[in-house]
């Protein structure tokens, strides 16, 4: 199976451009990787079809889950193991739990948000993010369309790109070495050779 | 609720259908209240019922008042109760529009006449806060005693007597009429420059109004804080909470958004503002979920640090409510209503955007300040005799009736879309 990955890139220099040749590119049939672009542009995902997120589901579940870990924590010391009377109130003193609840909720519901969206996106230390073109943190938006994904010919889709107003079009391949690396070699690597994540970056591009 | 073509130069027309609607509450009102008054009159309600119930109490003040409890000190209760809720609701239209201006908020320019019309409320609201104080300070103010102040008489109080600076008719007085005073010329300044930037264009009304704004926040800032004291606070003489001030605040901010959501999706349901999209809904429903959260870290705030703490001279507030069979009920049916009900309801996206769980989120939630502000003034007033009946609901229906009344009356009077604001395109494609 062939790992290697070929893509076309885009670089479009205005967001109206942008986002009217998302929509005419994909009338045409033609599925879009991903767009980077330096700044929110509105209505961009709705133009590439993205459905609603689930990671306010996420957030919930967790908060939810920290909301009883911390109850069950809370009376499990304070109640059943090791019951104090503090202040003249009962062992179950809910009022003087509210807090601890509050934080452990939105502690869990933050962090595991957050960690959601890591893992899904595929975020993770061992990963070398592909990099498409730098200029996407200053001031082009770029983007990729993965030609494995589409049944057009790289040429119908390079014509595509230029007739939707694209300044630049350039195929862009992935040798995507480092993106099959396991957690555990990253982990062992960093102890033997002291290769950050930094430094792998540098050498990619 | 989708947004569909619009004239931009409509006017709320203040049909006979809703002005049946809102007489048909005032009638309603009007019989529960009779009925309340009838029954209280020949029956003396269930006075006795709760009176041994009762554990808390400043130490005997009632017979130290020297007078007994009648149906007429119930009423006094009542209009104070509604007067305080009404006037909240009405300043907290004006104190919304101010922030939108404070803070150029562009996603609400072209809803802001509604926010407006509900400070017209203010007037009638000042009137009668001054009329049931001039009238019942002795039933709802137990400091308003002379005795109490008096070292030779047995009823005097030393601590009372230290608050004397501070709570003594004539200073209560000037507060009172310089706070509305202040609001209601805040308010009419505002609405002149509002109507003037209808006729005028520009952006000179705009920094204008931006300038009167602000200082009418910094302003609301203060007497918000120390009309909570005045008018409801010092009710429980010798009790205190530093955080009183931001309690009131928060309830009266939370039903006052809760109102303006709710006139909204009832004009959009008209067929007025039909420029609205799901986004204003989510935009103004987002903070009535915000506010229900920070009115209940208030209301945790206080309590916890009085529970905690146990001062008894602290702790006599929450006796008082908790203690009683009568009242304690309440508190319960508070919480539930106005923090867990909201925060459940409108915790996902899309229940912020359907009118349907809007109306009932935002009418539970007024109901639930309106006993918020029962709760706060009802047991320090009337103590065991304190109750809930027809004549409760019925003058809160009554007050309902001239609030929907002025406000509709003041939102036909003038343009609904502020068709010159600088930032209502910004309103008009609202998109989150």
């Amino acid at each position: 199976m062939e790992k290697n990955k070929h893509f076309l890139v885009g670089i479009f220099g205005d967001q109206d451009d942008l986002l009217h040749g998302v929509e005419d590119i994909r009338k045409k049939g033609v599925k879009i990787y991903e767009v980077f672009t330096p700044f929110p542009v509105h209505g961009l995902e709705h133009a590439l079809g993205y459905q609603r997120s689930w990671t306010p589901k996420a957030a919930f579940m967790f908060g939810f889950l920290g909301t009883c870990l911390a109850i069950i924590m809370q009376v499990g010391m304070m109640v059943i193991d090791w019951p104090m009377v503090i202040g003249g109130k009962p062992y179950l003193a809910i009022p003087d739990f509210v807090p601890v609840t509050f934080e452990l909720t939105v502690l869990l519901a933050s962090y595991g948000m957050t960690l959601t969206f890591l893992f899904v996106k595929g975020y993770l230390p061992h990963k070398v993010p592909r990099i498409f073109d730098i200029r996407a943190t200053d001031d082009k938006h770029v983007m990729a369309i993965d030609l494995a994904n589409n049944s057009l010919s790289e040429e119908q889709i390079r014509s595509i790109l230029k007739d939707v107003h694209a300044e630049e079009v350039y195929r862009r391949d992935f040798t995507d070495e480092e993106n099959q690396s396991s957690f555990i070699k990253y982990v062992v690597d960093l102890f033997t050779n002291g290769v950050t994540r930094s430094s792998r970056i540098a050498h990619h591009r | 609720m989708k947004a569909e073509s619009f004239d931009i130069d409509e006017r709320f027309v203040f049909s006979d259908g809703a002005r049946r609607s809102i007489f048909t509450i005032l009638v309603i009102g009007l019989v529960l209240f009779v009925i309340g008054i009838v029954m209280l009159v020949t029956g003396g309600g269930h006075d006795e019922a709760h009176a041994l119930a009762f554990a808390g109490g400043e130490g005997g003040t009632t017979s130290e008042h020297g007078h007994h409890y009648s149906w007429t000190d119930r009423l006094i209760v009542n209009f104070w109760i509604n007067n305080v809720f009404f006037l909240g609701l009405s300043i907290i239209g004006v104190f919304f529009f101010a922030i939108q201006y404070a803070a150029h908020a562009g996603w609400s320019a072209g809803i802001k006449r509604v926010p407006e019309a509900f400070g017209s409320f203010l007037p009638m609201a000042a009137v009668l806060m001054l009329a049931v104080f001039l009238i019942g300070n002795h039933t709802i103010f137990h400091w308003t005693d002379s005795s109490l102040y008096d070292k030779s008489s047995p009823n005097y109080d030393e601590i009372i007597a230290g608050k004397q600076a501070f709570l003594n008719l004539p200073f209560y007085l000037i507060r009172m009429v310089v706070f509305l005073g202040g609001w209601i010329a805040f308010y009419y300044a505002l609405r002149k420059q509002s109507l003037l930037e209808d006729i005028e264009g520009g952006t000179k009304r705009f920094w204008k109004m931006k300038t009167i704004a602000t200082l009418f926040i910094i302003f609301f800032a203060v007497s918000s804080s120390v009309s909570a004291w005045d008018w409801i606070m010092s009710i429980d003489t010798h009790w205190f909470s530093t955080m009183f001030g931001w309690y009131v605040f928060a309830s009266w901010h939370v039903a006052g958004l809760a109102a303006i959501s709710l006139a909204l999706v009832f004009l959009k349901e008209a067929g007025y503002l039909k420029f609205m999209n799901e986004s204003h809904f989510h935009d103004i429903n987002k903070m009535v979920f915000g506010f229900s959260i920070f009115w209940t870290y208030i209301w945790l705030g206080q309590f916890l640090l009085i529970y905690y703490a146990n001062i008894p001279e602290e702790t006599i507030y929450f006796v008082e409510r908790l203690e009683s069979d009568f009242y304690s009920k309440f508190i319960f049916f508070n919480l539930f209503v106005n923090f867990f009900f909201p925060f459940l309801a409108f915790m996902t996206r899309d229940s912020k955007r359907k009118a349907t769980i809007i109306k009932i989120v935002c009418i539970a939630v007024l109901i639930g300040h309106w006993f918020d502000f029962y709760l706060m003034i009802t047991p320090g007033t009337l103590k065991e005799n304190g109750g809930f009946g027809f004549l409760e609901i019925g003058l809160a229906m009554i007050y309902l009736a001239a609030f929907a009344y002025v406000v509709a009356n003041a939102l036909s009077k003038a343009p609904l879309i502020a068709k010159n604001h600088p930032m209502l395109q910004e309103s008009l494609h609202h998109h989150i």
